[in-house]
């Protein structure tokens, strides 16, 4: 098979989840596309090692080890990932990533503390209010 | 057990008790006492019998070395000849009788403990001062003890007057202490040693090239430590630490120290006549202007603070005319009898409930609520005074006999000047102490008006105490004039005639002169102005009482020295001088326009110079970075997304900036 097939293909990939990082509203499905990028890079990791092996004596192989460890790495991310979507969805009531910017500089202030106090009081009421849900 | 062993063990029993009493004083309440007490009496009985076996005989000499230290020499040296042997005995001798007075004096204070190991401390570094070999080993006792009296004058931290005396005696010690280190430095590099025999050793061999300029060093730290003019301003205010404290440090022990090291050094101070002079002048301002000065003070401990500066005067003037013999017997008649009466005087301050002598001479019979205390302090004040026969008389003509002697021309170790200056100054002065121990007595067991309140008997372990020092009051000068000259040079201490009729005859009419005054002003102003203030807490403890005194003083009479009283014969004695006599004559008033003033003008500058000018500067380099910051934070929106597109961008300029260049276009 031509190099070029899985290289186009990594490529659509790795776009597709670009958009999606960029445009997705939703934690998780920015989570998903990031999970595209990583596995449109793995899919380059294995073409081009199968291409240079073929011109090469003798090879490790080092581009699958690699696409492995990406990976198992890719596998820990994603679950501490959603792990933490989860506890601010349970903090928040929310997974909208443009309702979340806490770490925004405020107009004039120099510290982090920008967002307005009745913020934090309506998610601790939220956040009561769910730990009675799952109770 | 060698005597080497004896005298080692002296310093070091009442350093153990320190030691012990500062680790028990919390876990085990019932040791203290005994680990104050015993450890001490102990030494005073080990120094007994080094002096009985030194005996005035060659000094004991013994000397080791811990270890190498560069170029002179530092080492564990004991150097004990009579001078030694006898200060120690005198030292031990007062620490125990207020050891043992402390257990009564404090029995209900919370802080005794560390109090009574501070008290073990400070004598342990005091016999080392007395028995050391070697300078740079009596330096470490000399500021052992500058450490001890700053906690021990400021026990009672909880009154203002007590912070400040503890802080000032402690800089102004320092003050002297710094010339005298550069002098011990200045000594050793042309000695060659630290060790006092190899010192006297070089001066004897005209191997000092300064001893002008080493002498008057050494005379700064001399000068504060024994409380001479012009450094002697710490210690009448030290007399707001308790009273057995003032009777140890400032009576017996701590200001002794300094006319100590200058009679073991005396041949280094007779090779320079200058200094021989200075130490004369010194000797003669600081007498006659404390002996004035005790004259106007209210609070009783005060008269005594600047008794004892004045007879440290009479100290330094006889070393000034270079016969140590005379000063170390004066110093240990004084020790015996200026103790007693700190002693006697904290008694009084119980029995009382007040400190000022104007209060006293309105209180009837308070002679009869302290019977030990009236004999003794009696007995003491004829001591002070110099009325024969009792101690105070032998070693002041001593003084006396020697400055005629070196007026005479008779040795030619001191100049003449120095003999003149002295012997004149001595002779005011007898007038003047004569005189101020008359008023004390008057105002304080002759006064009437309301009985004395009742505090009911002193503790035992007071009033005995009082005994025991008034026998060497009373008869250490007559039996040991004789003596002593063994111990010593083995110059004559029998008073000569001529000296002894002049201050006999002196001390008698400022006496009587006194008497007259105060019958003459008594008998107008008692039943008119009334005054008193007496301590609210009269079944306290002494040291409760005392405390309350201190403190009151001030608010009750408007100043801590001296009282507005028109009975009082030291107003009419002194006349317009009475104003500054009390003030000590302004000097704490010169020293602050001298040297506080500009010390807190420089140092208002330099924090106007660190607020305005420097701040100016920092805060102005930091103008740029901070309205860079400002516009930077504008895109910190806080949506990742914004965030990650400027990455991306990023990414995609560099990479492009990469393949062109890597093309070479």
């Amino acid at each position: 098979m031509h190099l070029a097939y899985p290289a186009v293909l990594s490529a659509l990939l790795f776009c597709t989840g670009l958009y999606g990082v960029l445009a997705r509203r939703n934690a998780i499905l920015v989570l998903m596309s990031v999970e595209l990028m990583l596995n449109a890079v793995n899919l380059n990791l294995v073409a081009f090692d199968v291409w240079l092996s073929r011109a090469a004596e003798e090879t490790l192989h080092s581009g699958q080890a690699l696409a492995l460890f990406t990976i198992a790495i890719a596998a820990a991310e994603i679950g501490i990932g959603l792990a933490i979507v989860l506890a601010v969805y349970r903090n928040r009531g929310t997974s909208d990533i443009d309702k979340l910017r806490d770490t925004a500089e405020g107009p004039g202030g120099d510290g982090p503390d920008g967002d307005v106090p009745g913020g934090d009081a309506s998610a601790t009421r939220t956040a009561a209010e769910k730990a009675e849900a799952t109770a | 057990m060698t005597t080497t062993t004896l005298a080692v063990l002296v310093p070091l029993l009442p350093f153990l008790g320190a030691i012990a009493g500062l680790l028990l004083g919390r876990t085990a309440p019932g040791f203290v006492r005994p680990l104050a007490v015993l450890p001490t009496l102990v030494s005073l009985g080990l120094a007994a019998v080094v002096a009985a076996r030194q005996g005035g005989d060659g000094a004991v000499d013994a000397a080791t070395e811990l270890t190498p230290t560069g170029s002179v020499p530092v080492e564990l040296a004991l150097h004990i000849d009579g001078f030694a042997a006898l200060t120690a005995v005198l030292v031990t001798l007062v620490a125990g009788c207020v050891q043992i007075y402390s257990t009564g004096y404090l029995r209900d204070d919370p802080r005794y403990p560390s109090y009574a190991a501070l008290v073990s401390l400070f004598t342990s570094a005091m016999l080392l001062v007395v028995y050391s070999g070697d300078l740079m080993v009596l330096l470490v006792g000399w500021e052992v003890m500058g450490i001890c009296s700053y906690f021990l004058v400021g026990h009672y931290w909880e009154t203002p007057e007590a912070r400040a005396a503890s802080l000032k005696a402690f800089l102004v010690t320092k003050l002297g202490d710094v010339p005298f280190l550069i002098g011990l430095f200045a000594l050793a590099t042309e000695a060659g040693s630290f060790r006092v025999t190899r010192i006297l050793g070089a001066v004897a061999n005209g191997g000092i090239e300064h001893p002008t300029l080493i002498a008057l060093l050494l005379l700064a730290g001399v000068a504060g430590k024994s409380a001479q003019f012009p450094l002697h301003t710490w210690l009448p205010d030290a007399m707001a630490g308790p009273t057995p404290v003032s009777a140890l440090i400032h009576a017996a022990t701590m200001v002794a120290a300094g006319v100590y090291f200058v009679a073991r050094l005396l041949p280094l101070f007779e090779a320079s006549q200058a200094a021989m002079v200075v130490l004369a002048v010194m000797a003669a301002v600081t007498m006659a202007g404390s002996a004035l000065a005790a004259l106007a003070q209210d609070d009783i401990k005060r008269v005594l603070a600047y008794s004892t500066i004045g007879q440290l005067g009479y100290m330094t003037g006889a070393l000034a005319v270079a016969d140590r013999g005379a000063a170390v017997f004066h110093l240990l008649s004084h020790g015996a009898f200026k103790a007693l009466l700190f002693l006697a005087a904290g008694v009084i301050i119980h029995a009382a409930g007040t400190n000022s002598l104007a209060a006293m001479s309105r209180m009837g019979h308070l002679r009869d609520r302290v019977p030990d205390a009236y004999w003794t302090m009696t007995v003491a004040l004829l001591a002070l005074a110099a009325i024969p026969p009792f101690s105070g008389f032998f070693s002041k003509e001593a003084v006396l006999g020697v400055a005629e002697h070196v007026v005479t021309g008779h040795t030619e170790h001191a100049p003449a000047a120095a003999g003149w200056i002295v012997l004149l100054a001595g002779l005011v002065t007898a007038l003047l102490t004569a005189a101020y121990a008359m008023r004390l007595w008057l105002l304080a067991f002759r006064g009437y008006g309301a009985e004395a309140p009742d505090h009911g008997r002193q503790p035992l372990t007071m009033t005995v105490v009082l005994w025991v020092l008034a026998v060497p009051s009373l008869a250490l000068g007559g039996l040991a004039f004789r003596v002593l000259p063994d111990w010593f040079d083995g110059h004559d201490l029998t008073p000569t005639l001529t000296t002894s009729v002049l201050g006999t005859g002196v001390a008698l009419v400022g006496g009587i002169v006194t008497y007259a005054t105060w019958r003459h002003t008594t008998a107008h102003a008692v039943s008119r102005v009334p005054l008193g203030a007496v301590a609210a807490h009269p079944e306290g403890d002494a040291g409760l009482v005392e405390a309350e005194a201190i403190a009151s003083h001030q608010a009750a009479y408007g100043d801590i020295a001296s009282a507005t009283d028109p009975s009082d014969p030291g107003r009419l004695l002194l006349g317009p001088l009475h104003r500054h006599a009390a003030a000590g004559f302004h000097l704490d008033a010169v020293y602050t326009a001298l040297f506080v003033r500009p010390v807190r003008a420089g140092a208002s500058l330099v924090r106007f110079l660190d607020r305005e000018v420097v701040e100016t500067y920092v805060r102005g380099a930091g103008a740029l970075p901070r309205w860079l910051g400002a516009a930077v934070r504008r895109a910190q929106t806080g949506n990742l997304q914004t965030y990650v597109s400027a990455l991306l961008a990023g990414t995609v300029v560099l990479a492009v900036a990469v393949v062109l260049v890597a093309t070479g276009a």
